[in-house]
Formats: structure tokens, sequence, C-alpha cells
């Protein structure tokens, strides 16, 4: 895009950005920003992106294998959307000045980040339905409240997330609905498939309020709307009772409902394991990156065609 | 040296006869090619009946940041509303 040139100080800019940020109001990408705003938010929005997109393979995993031509048809469904998300988000960070290329070189440098969850196993069909139920379920949680980030791309692009995302989430619970009304074995199936996700799907909140190094200029920007533990509470509020009503335990002996906070309190969280899977030792850390990388390879002569035929039609035209 | 092909914005219209929206971006080489990710990419759920693509490079914006200046001329003309208007008491579907 081209812009024609502004005329403000340095200064006038800054104020500027601070009321913007004090009256709600977004700020967009041709807006002057702090630096440090730029770059919290290019770390996770590409970060974000990434998820998205390296979540499509636990998923792949099960679209041969599903167990209905119904089943077969939700799966592609929900998986293509998840890489539409990934093409939302990436756009909304190229609006920062930062080229998809570059970001796909620090995926697959190390340098950018995704969602620890997507590098745990898709062991049975019940996986496919704890990861619509659970895994999205956290998502929207998150999600909905980032509709009101202070960066308007970022908000507009998780506002159509979200209006998409709920299909997701349904689709699992009916997965594992399903399988709690079926055989012996399928409801162990579902219920195992709870216990090994559950927990890291309270993680993907990221840690607790009292250890989130990230926090504080979020809040202040209005990047972050809610802390950590709030989207965790408020997760947990609302997926103890849908586990209830279709009989599923939740693997937490300690977790009890608390009446005067009105919400559940938890067992501890073994951030020990989190910790662990990040910094790269969870069961399918490099699988997730050498595929991502194999296919980014395979993909490359597409691409270079696509850019010859181009130059080929500007010399016709 | 890696391409992800060029961006283009996307514009789609709800309905026949209504205005066309800004929806997002997509990357593609071509504009036909453009034109297939938009639609796999923004509509997937019916929610367009036609699509505009046009390369970002092409679009002209203002500053933001000269705003107060470049819409000033509007500021000072509140007779171009109706509301601006004394009518006479009585008259009617006016």
């Amino acid at each position: 895009m081209q812009q024609t040139t502004g005329k403000m100080k340095l200064a006038e800019l800054e104020t500027n950005f601070e009321r913007k940020i004090q009256a709600e109001e977004k700020i967009e990408p041709r807006d002057a920003m702090p630096e440090a705003y730029r770059l919290h938010l290019i770390r996770q929005i590409s970060q974000h992106a990434h998820s998205e997109v390296i979540g499509m393979q636990p998923e792949g995993n099960w679209l041969l294998r599903a167990p209905s031509l119904r089943s077969k048809q939700i799966l592609l469904a929900k998986i293509q959307d998840e890489g539409g998300h990934g093409l939302y988000l990436y756009s909304a960070a190229e609006t920062l000045g930062i080229s998809r290329e570059e970001m796909i070189r620090q995926l697959h440098e190390g340098k950018a980040k995704y969602s620890n969850i997507f590098n745990y196993p898709t062991l049975t069909w019940a996986d496919i339905g704890a990861i619509g139920w659970l895994v999205d379920g956290a998502a929207i949680v998150n999600q909905v409240a980032l509709q009101r980030t202070s960066f308007g791309p970022y908000a507009r692009a998780m506002f159509r997330i979200c209006k998409e995302e709920s299909f997701h989430q349904r689709q699992g619970y009916e997965i594992m609905a399903t399988m709690m009304k079926g055989t012996p074995e399928q409801k162990k199936m579902a219920q195992d498939a709870m216990n090994r996700w559950w927990w890291p799907s309270l993680m993907m909140f990221g840690p607790h309020d009292s250890d989130s190094p990230h926090s504080g200029d979020a809040f202040k920007w209005k990047i972050k709307r809610k802390s950590n533990d709030e989207l965790r509470q408020k997760f947990i509020d609302k997926t103890v009772q849908q586990a209830y009503v279709i009989g599923l335990t939740i693997p937490d002996p300690l977790l009890k409902w608390n009446e005067d906070k009105q919400g559940y309190d938890h067992g501890p969280i073994d951030w020990s394991e989190f910790k662990n899977v990040i910094s790269g030792n969870g069961p399918c850390n490099r699988q997730r990156m050498e595929h991502h990388k194999f296919w980014h390879e395979e993909g490359k002569w597409v691409r270079e065609a696509a850019d010859a035929y181009k130059k080929r039609i500007s010399t016709l035209n | 040296m890696d391409t992800q092909l060029d961006l283009w914005e996307v514009f789609v219209q709800g309905k026949s006869g209504g205005q066309f929206m800004h929806a997002g971006s997509v990357h593609a080489s071509d504009k036909e090619m453009a034109l297939k990710y938009a639609r796999d990419l923004y509509t997937r759920r019916n929610e367009g009946s036609a699509i505009w693509v046009v390369l970002s490079n092409n679009i002209v914006s203002s500053a933001p940041e000269d705003a107060e200046m470049f819409f000033d001329p509007a500021n000072d003309k509140i007779y171009r509303h109706p509301t601006f208007y004394t009518m006479p008491e009585g008259a009617l579907q006016i």
C-alpha cells in the first residue's frame, strides 16, 4: 500500500498512541506505535498463526481413518478452517511490517514458537473429540477475550475466527458424547483422551499470573484484556459441567466447587512438564517441525511455477 | 530465495446489490489465483455473492496523522445535513 506523507512530530505521535489506547480506540497499521508494542504483537500474532497451521497436523493424522464419511467431511472442513485461521493471522502480522517469508523462517529456525498443545500425539479417534472440545474450547475462551485487543487487524481476525470456531468445539463434544454412549471400550477411549488432554489444555493459558513474564506491557497496551488465570478459570468453570453431562471424569482429584468465588478450585498444574515440552522434549516436537519444513520445501516448485507464470503472462499483456 | 507470492486485498459483496466490504488479504501470483484463494478463504460459509481482488500495492491510503487537516473541509459545513434547516411547524412528510 502507498501512503501520502504525514507531517506530525514524534512526540505528538506518541501522545496520539496513548490517547487512542486510553479511549479504547483501535490502533491501525499506519498509526504510530512504540517499537516494543509492534514487536510484542509480531511475536504474539505470528505464534498464534503458527499454532493454527501446526495444529492441522494432529488432526490430519485421523483424516484417512475417520469412522464415517460424515466425520471425514467434518474433519476436513475443520482442518481447512484452521489453515484459514492461520492465513488471517499471518495477514494481520504482515501489516506490522514483517513478511510471511520471514515468519516462516523464524518458525523453522525455532525463533518463533507455536502452542505447546500440538506437541502431543492423537492416539485414538477420541483424541479428535478431545481436541475439538477441550483444545478448541480453551482457544475460544482466549480468542473471545482477544476480540477486544487494541490492534485493529488482530481484533478483526479474532472476530472472524471466533465466528467459525464454535462449530469446531461442538463437533469435538459430539464425538465425545457419542463415544460415551458406545461400548465399554469406546467409553474407556473417551476417558483416556480426557485424561491425557485435560492438563495440557489448562496449560494452554500459560503460566500463573504471578509468574507471567510478558503480561505487564501487554495489559498496559490493552493487547491482553484478561489474565491467564482468569481465562483458565473461565474455561474450567464451563467445561466441568459439560464433562459431567456426558459422564466423563475430570482427572483432578482436588477439583472442587468453591461457593465463595462461584467457581472451581483445581489441583496444582505440573509446570515441569510444560517447561519440558516447550523446550523441545514433548512427544511430537521434532515430528511437527520436520513435517512443516519438508512440505514447505516440497511446495517450493509450485510457488516458483506460479511466479514464472506471472512473469510470462505479464509479457503477453 | 523463497517467495510467498504477491499480496492482494479482498473485497466481498455479501448479497447482490449490497456494497463490497474489505474482508482481508490473500497471497497469490496472478488474478485468477487471487480470486480462487479469496473465495476459499473468505466465503466458505456463503458469505459472498461477488468478490473483488486488487493488488495491495495499487491501493493509496491517506495518512492517519493527517486526518484532522485532511478532512477539515467537511468540518464547518453543517448546512449539508438535513437537521440544519428549520421547518415550518405543521409541515408533514419533509
